[in-house]
């Protein structure tokens, strides 16, 4: 009975050893060495300080940004120390209250379109950090960016593709748009023209 | 539909072109004649073994196994307990997180040794990155290494005739671990980081938002309870937030062995739908493959091992078939998205320039094809990782994640067990084979007598016995209503679910219900805990039944069982044996719920 005791308490101390610290520390270490901006947070820095990260998104209700996908983190969306999808069910009434209240702040944003809303834009991400919106998101917005930045529509179109991601080799994934660094481009822009008056 | 045909082409035809390769090796190592670039590791084994007084030579019956298997477990509930309890007076806690509860620790401890990974807690507001690298990833290298031994040791029943004994636990779950869990480990960690997944032991990072978030919270009087106005209505106050949290941590090495020992655990609450854990569709696709590699590997590893390798490719083909088409009903379901929508305005069509379906719960990188492939993946498997929220999903779609956990994830499956539950089918599908024909069955020479059918039964009759049992119970007590979350016949499945998921040993979840509480606690630990050593005792005891017979040559009356008749009728005894369980507890769930969506659409 308690003959296998001993190799029991070795081992699980020796394998421990190994897989619960020698292991990390060697993946620290070599990340560390040679791609410490991915194993930090792929963090964003403007003026020497992180305004967030490129994988993590932000939420924007100006209408002068593009908004990011909804997100059910609490206490405030996209809160990125309390991940958390919202768990809705398909058939739960609060589900399609959510979803009718999204609709409506996006048509009261843009009171002139009427195209119907991208799905991605007015449902809750897995993560509640989902820093994407599919592109066809981003060309719903596009008028309204365009309309109060005073930018003709074609140069955000521009900027749009350039923070396009394709599929992943051209084959994994799908197209998405990364808003926070779309967002932060615009700002730039902003400022550039700013400065040139 | 290309897209989904392309991106499933990929991944199932670089799948199986991996299982040989990943099958041979591992045979090779279990059989200890060692492929030449892992020869330098020998000495590091034989180091252990003198260190714990292991004789490798000497081999175990199956009684002796099952012992050295419940020690090392045990030991494992206990460290994971006292990690989490003590957490806040020991190092790598820069969040100066406390000690867990005793029900979530105890909870969080079984589910970990029995690899499962159901997660009642939110992992970075609840666990320092000790506990993390030191207590759960570790068990996720035990639990998928001791998975491993037990099949090897059934394989053994197989492979061998006339002997008392299946090998030695602590020289399989040795080499599991040093030859086959921390290499592919240690590569696919590093590949990750690559991707964007985080490796560091910072304190959590600030960022300045662009945009502030406000909230409303309760306004709290001196004495910390929440004030009310003269209306006897709770007074709330403006919060404005200028600066985003982000969740840091060693995550890509905990992340790559949680997916290589189907583990699924996530670091963070969402699991693989978080971007720090999951950051790119390459990256999606890797844990995917990671998932299923060794389950696929394990086929060929037992053919190889009993001596006829159509043995195995009968079985993967079994698995592959059965995963097929469990998969086309999840995409499916998902790509037709919400009929309650469409009247709102919404968009749920799919093109170039968005995936449509059912998006909630859903990462944009991942859309419906890989968000639908991942949640039928880590269902078939023992893994129960999610990279979307499965509560969130259509009636159909959810139906095909619980209905692959209640055939006892043998559609490829945990690392070990999938293969032990598959190759127990096996037997039951000979012996009914056997009863139609009125022959004594036989399977791989090794007749199937009274004792391994009692085995092989109870590995079949004791989940649903608790699955089925709990849900019972659960919905009958008010502290198992209260945990539920959604209304209607959703709710059922949540609780449904959350006892399949801990008795499959999966860990998935409609992550709605609220399960950190001490009746879901205990009740899914028990669940745990059963779920995974009632099965491996009986699995271990047919190994010593099997190893102990005499191997008949085969006769004209005996079945072949590497031809198409035998795949279909395998699949046909796992359809049938889940079927006439849990139709009626199905029925009462997704099935209702599906009805109820489409006839208000």
């Amino acid at each position: 009975m308690f003959k296998e005791l001993r190799p029991a308490v070795i081992s699980f101390l020796l394998l421990t050893l190994l897989t619960g610290f020698a292991y990390p520390a060697l993946v620290t270490g070599i990340s560390q060495a040679i791609m410490s901006d991915k194993a930090n947070g792929s963090l964003i820095v403007k003026d020497g300080k992180p305004v967030g990260s490129s994988l993590i998104g932000q939420s924007f209700s100006d209408p002068k940004y593009f908004w990011s996908r909804p997100s059910a983190t609490g206490p405030m969306a996209n809160n990125a120390s309390a991940s958390s999808g919202s768990n809705l069910g398909p058939t739960n009434p609060a589900l399609l209250d959510a979803v009718k209240a999204r609709v409506q702040a996006l048509r009261d944003a843009d009171p002139g379109n009427t195209k119907a809303v991208p799905v991605d834009l007015v449902t809750a991400s897995g993560s509640g950090l989902d820093p994407h919106i599919s592109p066809a998101a981003a060309e719903y917005q596009l008028a309204r960016v365009a309309r109060l930045r005073s930018m003709p529509p074609e140069a955000v179109r521009k900027l749009v593709a350039e923070h396009t991601e394709e599929r992943q080799f051209g084959i994994l994934g799908e197209p998405r748009v990364n808003v926070l660094e779309l967002n932060l481009a615009l700002d730039e822009t902003a400022k550039a023209r700013l400065q040139a008056k | 539909m290309i897209n989904l045909f392309i991106q499933v082409s990929l991944y199932l035809g670089v799948l199986l072109a991996l299982a040989k390769p990943m099958g041979y090796y591992m045979a090779r190592v279990y059989e200890g004649k060692l492929p030449v670039f892992v020869r330098w590791l020998a000495p590091v084994e034989n180091l252990f073994y003198r260190l714990c007084g292991v004789d490798s030579k000497q081999e175990m019956r199956w009684t002796h196994y099952a012992l050295a298997v419940l020690w090392f477990s045990l030991l494992g509930v206990l460290v994971v307990y006292l990690l989490q309890r003590l957490q806040g007076m020991l190092p790598l806690n820069p969040q100066g997180l406390g000690a867990v509860t005793p029900d979530s620790a105890l909870n969080t401890a079984l589910s970990f040794v029995t690899n499962t990974n159901w997660q009642g807690y939110v992992g970075e507001t609840t666990m320092s990155y000790l506990t993390q690298m030191a207590g759960l990833s570790v068990q996720n290298f035990f639990s998928a290494a001791t998975g491993m031994a037990v099949v090897i040791a059934l394989i053994r029943g197989f492979a061998r005739h006339t002997t008392e004994t299946i090998g030695n636990f602590w020289v399989d779950m040795t080499r599991s671990t040093l030859y086959i869990l921390l290499p592919l480990s240690t590569v696919l960690a590093l590949v990750l980081v690559g991707q964007g997944v985080v490796q560091n032991f910072s304190a959590y990072e600030k960022a300045t938002l662009t945009e502030s978030v406000g909230y409303e919270q309760p306004k709290l009087d001196a004495s910390g309870s929440p004030m009310k106005d003269a209306a006897g209505n709770a007074v709330t106050e403006k919060v404005i937030v200028t600066e985003q949290t982000i969740a840091m941590g060693p995550v890509a090495s905990q992340e790559a062995i949680k997916q290589i020992g189907t583990n699924g655990g996530g670091f963070f609450n969402a699991n693989s739908a978080h971007p720090f854990e999951n950051p790119t569709p390459f990256s999606n696709f890797l844990a995917m493959l990671a998932i299923f590699i060794i389950p696929a590997g394990l086929c060929y590893t037992f053919g190889s091992m009993v001596g006829d390798t159509r043995q195995g490719w009968a079985i993967l083909a079994s698995m592959t078939l059965l995963f097929v088409g469990f998969l086309a009903v999840t995409e499916y379901a998902e790509q037709q998205g919400n009929p309650a929508f469409t009247a709102l305005g919404v968009d749920q069509a799919v093109s170039a320039t968005q995936s449509g379906g059912n998006m909630e719960g859903k990462e944009m990188r991942f859309g419906i094809v890989n968000s639908a492939l991942f949640a039928t993946i880590t269902t078939a498997a023992s893994c129960g990782a999610v990279n979307s929220m499965h509560d969130s999903y259509t009636p159909l779609g959810g139906l095909v994640p619980l209905a692959q956990i209640q055939l006892s994830e043998v559609v490829f499956g945990g690392v070990g067990s999938g293969l032990y539950g598959m190759l127990v089918y096996a037997v039951i599908a000979v012996f009914l084979a056997g009863l139609m024909i009125g022959r004594t069955p036989d399977y791989l020479g090794k007749k199937i007598e009274a004792f391994d059918i009692k085995m092989a039964s109870l590995v079949i009759l004791i989940p649903p016995l608790i699955i089925l049992g709990g849900t019972a119970l659960a919905v009958m007590l008010t502290a198992g209503k209260s945990g539920i979350y959604n209304p209607g016949a959703h709710g059922f499945s949540e609780v449904l679910y959350a006892f399949t998921s801990a008795v499959g040993n999966n860990g998935s979840a409609f992550a709605g219900i609220s399960a950190n509480t001490p009746f879901y606690n205990s009740a899914l630990g028990f669940a745990v805990w059963f779920g995974r050593f009632w099965l491996m005792i009986p699995v271990l005891a047919l190994a010593g039944s099997l190893a102990g017979k005499k191997r008949m040559p085969a006769s004209v009356g005996s079945m072949a069982t590497h031809t198409p008749l035998f795949v279909w009728l395998l699949i046909g005894t796992v359809l049938l044996v889940g079927a006439l369980t849990f139709v009626p507890a199905l029925a009462l769930g997704p099935v209702i719920e599906h009805l109820n969506m489409i006839s208000v659409h």
